[in-house]
Parts: structure tokens; sequence; C-alpha cells
């Protein structure tokens, strides 16, 4: 064993100390072997993201001649190959791209494409079709699947004040924690603690009563254990100063302190670029490509990047054509970016999305977002998509 | 069963919870006479009125004033909400709310343009109680519903699918009971329906398909009112709403037997609703014990039973728009068409700590640190802020306003500790809350530890 390791596995063995007794089964779990223990953090770009001008099809001239005022010139962009680049905003990320902890998956959407933002968002949370409602979402009915393994809240973990639809199942749901310690704290109140205690020991009916204890008592528990399992990693590694940037090292944090959660969620908002987007996405791509970045190098830094893949999507992507506001409006299919350490098919995954043949002015989808959801579920989290996704995707190969 | 109790069920259920300034006026009346009460409570239509005129902007108009006129509705759309929630908390007519809440979901649907929300919403409101197959039809014909699912681009030749699909998965009849070709036929029915720069429905008849359609086995000329009728012929639209309603009123669970006697009374008297509540209200398994304090109560449910018991007023109502939004309910915003799932859905580790956390705060005048999420709709606003990544850390003075005078005043003297949890939760009492009750020293913190429990969720 490294010295490195040893430090790490004895501290986290006195961290279980702080648990109280009546939590004892916890303890066992917080000091077990985590080499291997995959992780998935998922990141949601809200407003529809404009993918064309993230990774920019430089090498195409219909992208020139469609966006006369807001096309990134060529000398800014940072090239990844001879078609496509970066948005200046995310050069952070090419340090990552050449490592090769970078993939991007171009053109992925669904059929019948629904341009309203929270019906899209709804389809993508939910991995529904685009006439069907589902009230749970896709991590949700993981945790469902997955119940008798995995029956805790935090298996997934949103770093948020409030839980996505995408982390709700019907019989699980996962746990929202903006700040772990704050949330140990509200959980520790006298009245709150009085609550729990009564019934900790108790029978729990399935009724919506006991449905609502039931969920107390996992949320004082899971509180407790997100709380004494992250405080017992210190994080070394430099984060920009901004919120979402706060978010992703708490992500970290978690990971690194060997949180058995599988999946996190994280979202950054501000994509909406109807007007003057230059300003505003390039605004939002800094904030978003240089927490990434910070991110993937202190998971590598910990030893924990090969265990670790990221993937971040929109609800969609934007019209090829610009508007009269400098801006663009809502399109349909759109670049889907992925990170890890241990990426079967690193850089540029498919084609660049195909300009010349649109669908009334939109970029028709080449890859189903369930597919990308499929290989998650499959190669990554190990279970078999259908059961999730109510019918089987043949899914990718990048992992 | 004890008669308070089951006073207390019926005003819970029937509206936004009982008080005891409701209990007084109706402790020696049956429940039979409670319900026309109820009714009677409810004849007057208040329709909301916060937005007085239907605005938009001209295309040639520049870019400052297009963002002056959405800045002014999305503030619209804050007070309609907030003039709604408060209508429901401070109201008398709280069946006619209840059931106007129950169409907002039923009907879900949602516009960027505020005279058309609140257009849709006194439309629910109307016909509360009143004649389902009069309500669909105006509904269908609402700018809202015909903008939300897509019918002003329902054309001859080019027919959109997307309102007739949900007039039968949602509106009317429900799945399993219509093909894909009775969609397609139906859509056609249903070109030309539109609405014009006034708002104002209107049948285009250049883009109406008049050919013969073939829909449920009949074959003929039809309009959308004929396929409207054809849906209500069927015994299953009737049994579908009876079903929605019995989830909503009663039990999460439906009883077959329950609903089929109340899709006879529905069917056989017209799609009249009032007929419907009034079997529900008034009969004895509606208040047998496994449907007493079963139902999780929706946020809204939630957030205005809390206002009413305890007359609060907000100085900052903004904080009502971000209860909603970390409880998972905003008004006006439902998730898509299908509506908010309800029941065990609106449970969650993060929002189940706000709902404990909330009626202290409201009524200790405490501090709000949760902000939740921004509606997806709100993102081009949200973009276009200079300080949009400064959000998060919140705190917010809850600013409200409990009076307490007026809810002590209202209980009888020599009224037992008990007996005033008993009309504070719908649960029986457990140990733990017989301590919790036994311990307290005055009414008022007392009440204040009931509500923060989790049996405070269920009505």
């Amino acid at each position: 064993m490294k010295r490195r390791d040893f430090l790490k596995s004895t501290t986290l063995a006195s961290g279980a100390f702080l648990i109280p007794s009546f939590l004892k089964p916890l303890e066992a779990m917080a000091s077990a072997d985590m080499t291997g223990y995959k992780n998935l953090v998922i990141i949601q770009l809200s407003g529809g993201n404009d993918g064309l001008n993230t990774i920019i099809p430089y090498g195409n001239d219909i992208y020139y001649q469609k966006r006369n005022t807001i096309a990134i010139k060529k000398p800014e962009i940072v090239t990844l190959n001879d078609m496509q680049g970066l948005n200046p905003n995310l050069s952070a990320l090419k340090e990552i791209y050449d490592q090769g902890w970078m993939s991007v998956i171009n053109s992925v959407g669904y059929p019948n494409p629904d341009r309203s933002h929270f019906r899209s968002m709804d389809i993508w949370q939910t991995g529904s079709e685009a006439n069907q409602f589902l009230t749970t979402g896709w991590i949700g009915r993981y945790l469902d699947a997955n119940c008798a393994v995995n029956k805790d809240p935090y298996t997934a973990v949103e770093v948020d004040d409030t839980l996505s639809l995408a982390m709700k199942g019907s019989k699980m749901k996962g746990i929202a924690v903006q700040n772990p310690a704050k949330l140990y704290q509200s959980t520790r109140e006298p009245f709150f603690k009085e609550l729990v205690d009564e019934h900790y020991s108790t029978h729990l009916n399935e009724d919506n009563l006991g449905y609502l204890y039931k969920t107390m008592i996992e949320t004082y528990s899971s509180a407790n254990y997100i709380q004494q399992t992250s405080k017992t990693y210190n994080t070394t590694a430099q984060y920009p100063q901004t919120a979402f940037a706060k978010q992703l090292k708490s992500v970290a944090k978690f990971i690194n302190s060997g949180l058995k959660t599988r999946v996190y969620y994280v979202s950054l908002s501000g994509f909406d670029t109807h007007t003057q987007q230059q300003n505003q996405q390039g605004r939002q791509l800094k904030i978003y490509g240089d927490a990434v970045a910070a991110f993937v190098k202190d998971l590598k830094q910990a030893g924990k990047l090969d265990d670790t893949l990221v993937m971040t999507f929109s609800e969609f992507g934007r019209r090829v054509e610009q508007n009269a506001s400098n801006g663009t409006d809502h399109g349909t299919a759109n670049n889907v970016m992925i990170f890890g350490g241990k990426l079967k098919k690193a850089g540029i995954y498919n084609n660049a999305p195909n300009l010349a043949q649109l669908d009334n002015g939109d970029l028709k989808y080449e890859v189903d977002f369930r597919d990308v959801y499929a290989t998650l579920l499959d190669k990554w989290l190990n279970v078999n998509n259908s059961q999730i996704l109510n019918r089987n995707f043949a899914g990718l190969n990048f992992v | 069963m004890d008669s308070k109790k089951k006073l207390a069920h019926l005003y819970a259920r029937a509206g936004f919870g009982l008080r005891f300034a409701d209990l007084q006026q109706v402790d020696h009346l049956t429940v039979k006479q409670t319900t026309n009460r109820l009714f009677k409570a409810s004849d007057e239509v208040v329709p909301l009125k916060v937005v007085v005129t239907n605005s938009t902007y001209k295309d040639a108009d520049d870019a400052l004033t297009k963002k002056m006129f959405l800045q002014q509705q999305r503030q619209l759309q804050k007070d309609l909400n907030i003039a709604w929630v408060t209508q429901m908390s401070k109201g008398n007519a709280q069946l006619r709310e209840k059931m106007t809440l129950f169409w907002h979901n039923h009907f879900a649907c949602r516009t960027q343009n505020p005279w058309y929300a609140q257009q849709l919403n006194n439309l629910h409101r109307e016909h509360a109680f009143g004649n389902f197959r009069t309500m669909l039809l105006q509904v269908s014909q609402t700018p809202a519903m015909l903008q939300f699912l897509n019918n002003q681009q329902n054309k001859k030749g080019h027919p959109n699918e997307n309102f007739a699909r949900e007039l039968m998965e949602l509106f009317t009849i429900g799945r399993g009971n219509y093909t894909e070709q009775d969609i397609k036929e139906s859509a056609r029915a249903f070109t030309g329906w539109g609405f014009n720069n006034n708002g104002e429905f209107v049948e285009r008849n250049f883009l109406h398909d008049a050919g013969p359609k073939t829909f449920m086995g009949k074959t003929g000329n039809f309009t959308g009112a004929d396929i409207i009728d054809t849906l209500l012929q069927k015994k299953e639209t009737a049994r579908f709403i009876c079903s929605k309603l019995y989830k909503y009123l009663v039990n999460d669970t439906p009883d077959a037997a329950h609903v089929n006697t109340m899709a006879d009374v529905f069917y056989n008297g017209n799609y009249e609703i009032a007929p419907v509540l009034e079997l529900i209200f008034t009969a004895d398994w509606f208040y047998e014990d496994k449907n007493i304090g079963n139902l999780i109560k929706s946020p809204v449910d939630f957030i205005v039973g809390l206002n009413r018991q305890f007359y609060v007023d907000y100085k900052n109502p903004d904080v009502l728009l971000q209860f909603q939004r970390t409880l998972g309910q905003v008004l006006f915003n439902p998730p898509n068409v299908a509506g908010w799932p309800g029941g065990k859905s609106w449970i969650d580790s993060s929002s189940l700590m706000y709902r404990i956390k909330i009626p202290s705060t409201v009524l200790n005048d405490g501090v709000i640190d949760f902000a939740g999420k921004t509606d997806p709709e709100d993102e081009a606003a949200l973009a276009a802020m200079p300080n949009i990544n400064a959000r998060k850390d919140v705190n917010t003075p809850a600013q409200s306003q409990p009076n307490w005078d007026e809810f002590l005043a209202a209980i009888p003297p020599g009224t037992s500790k008990t007996a005033i949890a008993h009309l504070l939760l719908a649960t029986p009492l457990s140990n733990n809350l017989m301590q919790m009750i036994n311990k307290a020293t005055n009414t008022k913190a007392m009440a204040i530890e009931l509500v923060s429990t989790p049996e405070y969720q269920l009505c």
C-alpha cells in the first residue's frame, strides 16, 4: 500500500468515530475499499446553450455565412481538428482535451424536437419520447432499479438547494446538498432531531406518513454521512471564484473523500442568448470551462479521474442562422461534452454537424440522447439501459 | 367518528383547511348542511383582475421597448400568481378555489402572455363546479391552450396533432381508449381553430379541413365540437375524470366501485360537476379512517392552508413565489401538459426539510435561506442579467405577519390542548406528538411545533 493511500484510509476510519452509535452500519461503508468506485457527474447548461459557438465548426463556410456578426473569428478559435475548435472562452479545456480526457459528441438530439425550454428540459431529464410524459427522472429510475444495493438517497447527490426531476424515481430519490455543513446543522436542530429519534427505531408503515418519516430519517442519516465523510478531505486544488466552480469543488471533495455516491448533478444557468450573445455566452462559457478544467485536474491529482465520467448537456442547441439582435433562437440538436480519465474514444467522437442539410433551419440530430444515457448506464453504472429507458438503446463507444 | 373531525376532513378536502373561526359557524351542522354551506359560500365568482389588457409589442418596436415589455409581462405573471395565492388564502369561496386548482392542473397549460393565463384561470374558476362540457369546449378555444398545444398551426393539409392527442390522453378519455388513427382524424376536425390579434377565438374556415373523417368508428364531416361531443358520449371519459377527482379529493389509490358510482352520476347528469362533489362529500366512505389524513398536501395546499389558519400577511409577497419554487409547484408553470404528478412525488429530502422549516419561518418572521431553481422559461431574462452569477447564498427576511390575536380569539375558552392539535393535524396523534403537546406551555408555541411536523404535510 502506498503511503498516501494508507493515510487516506486511516483518516476515513477515524472519521467514522464521529458517527453516532445508532447509525453504525454506515461506519462499515465509510471504510470500505473505494478503488474502482465509479462516479458519474452530470452538468446541465440551462437555457439552451449554443453548441455551434461552443465547439465551433470553423472549417465550414456556412457557419460564417449564417452568422455574420456573432461568428467567432478563425484566429481566435482554439482548434481541436481541422473542422472544429473551442470558443476562446473555453481555452482552459484545451489542455484537458490534449490529455485525452475530453470527448465531443456532435448532433445529439431526439425525433420531433420541442423548442420550448421547459418541455425539452423535461424530455432530457426524464428520458422520454417527445410526445410522452414521464413523472420520474432517468437517474431516479436508475436508483429505483438499484434500490436493493444502493438504498440511500446519497447514491445520487445534486449540489443545489432543490432536487431536479432527473433525480427523482418512484421509490427512490436523490438528495440535494448545497452545503453539507449547513444541511447537517439543520438536521441536528433539537426539534428535527427529536422527531427523527422518536421514529428511528419504530416500524414505519407503507402509507404516506411512513413515507414522510422514512424520508426524514434518510435525510438525517445522509446529512451526517455526507458531512462526516466529506470533511475528512481537505481540498488543496485551486478553483475559480465562481458559484459554479464552488459547486464542482464540492463534487470533487465528495468524490475525493470517498463518498459512496454514484451520480452527481450540477447546473449552470444563463444560456438563453437571444440578444447580444457573444458577451453573454462568452461569460458563461468561461465560467464553465475554467471550473471544469480545475475540477478535472483536481480529480486527476487525487487519483480519481479514471473513476469519474462527466457529461455536459443542454436542453437544445440553437438555430444555425443568427437572429437580428446579434443572438440566436431556440434550435434542436446540440453537442454533448464528455470528460474522464478512461475514455475509449477521446477527441471529436463523430462528424461535425451538417450545416448544409437542415430541417427547417435547424440541425438534424444524428445521435439520440438516450444512446448517450444508455452508454453511461450500461458501461459505467453497470445496469441494463432498457430497464431505465423503457426500451433498449444500442449505445455508443466513448467509454 | 367525532363530528369535529368530520368537519375538519371536509374542510381540508373541499377547501384549504378548517379554522377555529369556521368551526364556530358549522359546529352544530351535519355534513350535508356543511356541504351546502360550502357551495353557498362559493356561489359568487370572483375573477382575478390583475392583468387589465392584452398587450403586445409591434415588430417595429426597438430592442429597448421590447425588453421593457417583456419585463412588464414577467412582473404581471408574478402579480397574477400572488393574486391567486392571496385569493385562496383570504377568500370565502374555498370550494371554488380548490376546484379551480384542480382544473388548473387538469388543463395544465403554460403561456408567456399573462392576459391569456388569467383568462384561462378565470374560466376554470367560472366553471369550477359547473358543466364539464361547457368548460372543456371553452378551454379548447382559449388562446392560451390553442397556442400551448399548437392548434394555431393546425391547418388543412398540414395537421398538427398536438391538441387532439392531449385532448384524448389527458383532458377526456385517457390512454388505451383511442387509436393513433383517431388522433390523426380528429386533428383534422380542429384545423382552423385559432385566435386573432385581440386574443379572440376564431374559426378560420379557409384553414379548416371540411372533408369526411372517421373517428371512433363513425364517419362524417366532423368539427372540433363534434369530436368533443363524441368523446363525452363515451362513459370512459366520465370515469377518467372521476378517477382523477377521487385521487385529488379522496385517496391516491382509486376505489373502482366508488369511482363508478361517481361516474354514473357524472355521466347521467350530463357532466354537471356539482352533483359529483356532493356525492363525495356526503358519502360514508369519504369519512372512513383510511381516507382521512392520508393525502400529501400539494405545496399550494400547504402554503395556503398555513396562511389561512394563521391569517398571515406578507409585506414582501415574492416570498410566496420563493416557497412555490423550492417546494416544486409554481402556479401557472406546470412541468408539462400532464400537470404536477402529485402524491409522493412532492416529497424529497430537501422539499420536506423546507416544509418543516417554513412554518416557523413564516410564523416567527424568520429568515429564508433557500432560493430554488429558476424556471427554464426565465433563462432569457437571466442570461441578460449582469450579476447572474452572484446568486446562491440568499437570506430573505420572511416579513410575514401572522395574526395571532385572531387565531387565539377563535379558540373557545376551555378547549384542551389535544383538541387544538386535532384540528391542526389530520392524522391520529402519536406518542411523540402527545409528548410535544403535554410539554407545551402556551398555545402559540404548540401550534408552531405542530405545523412543523411530517403529520402536518397530510390532509
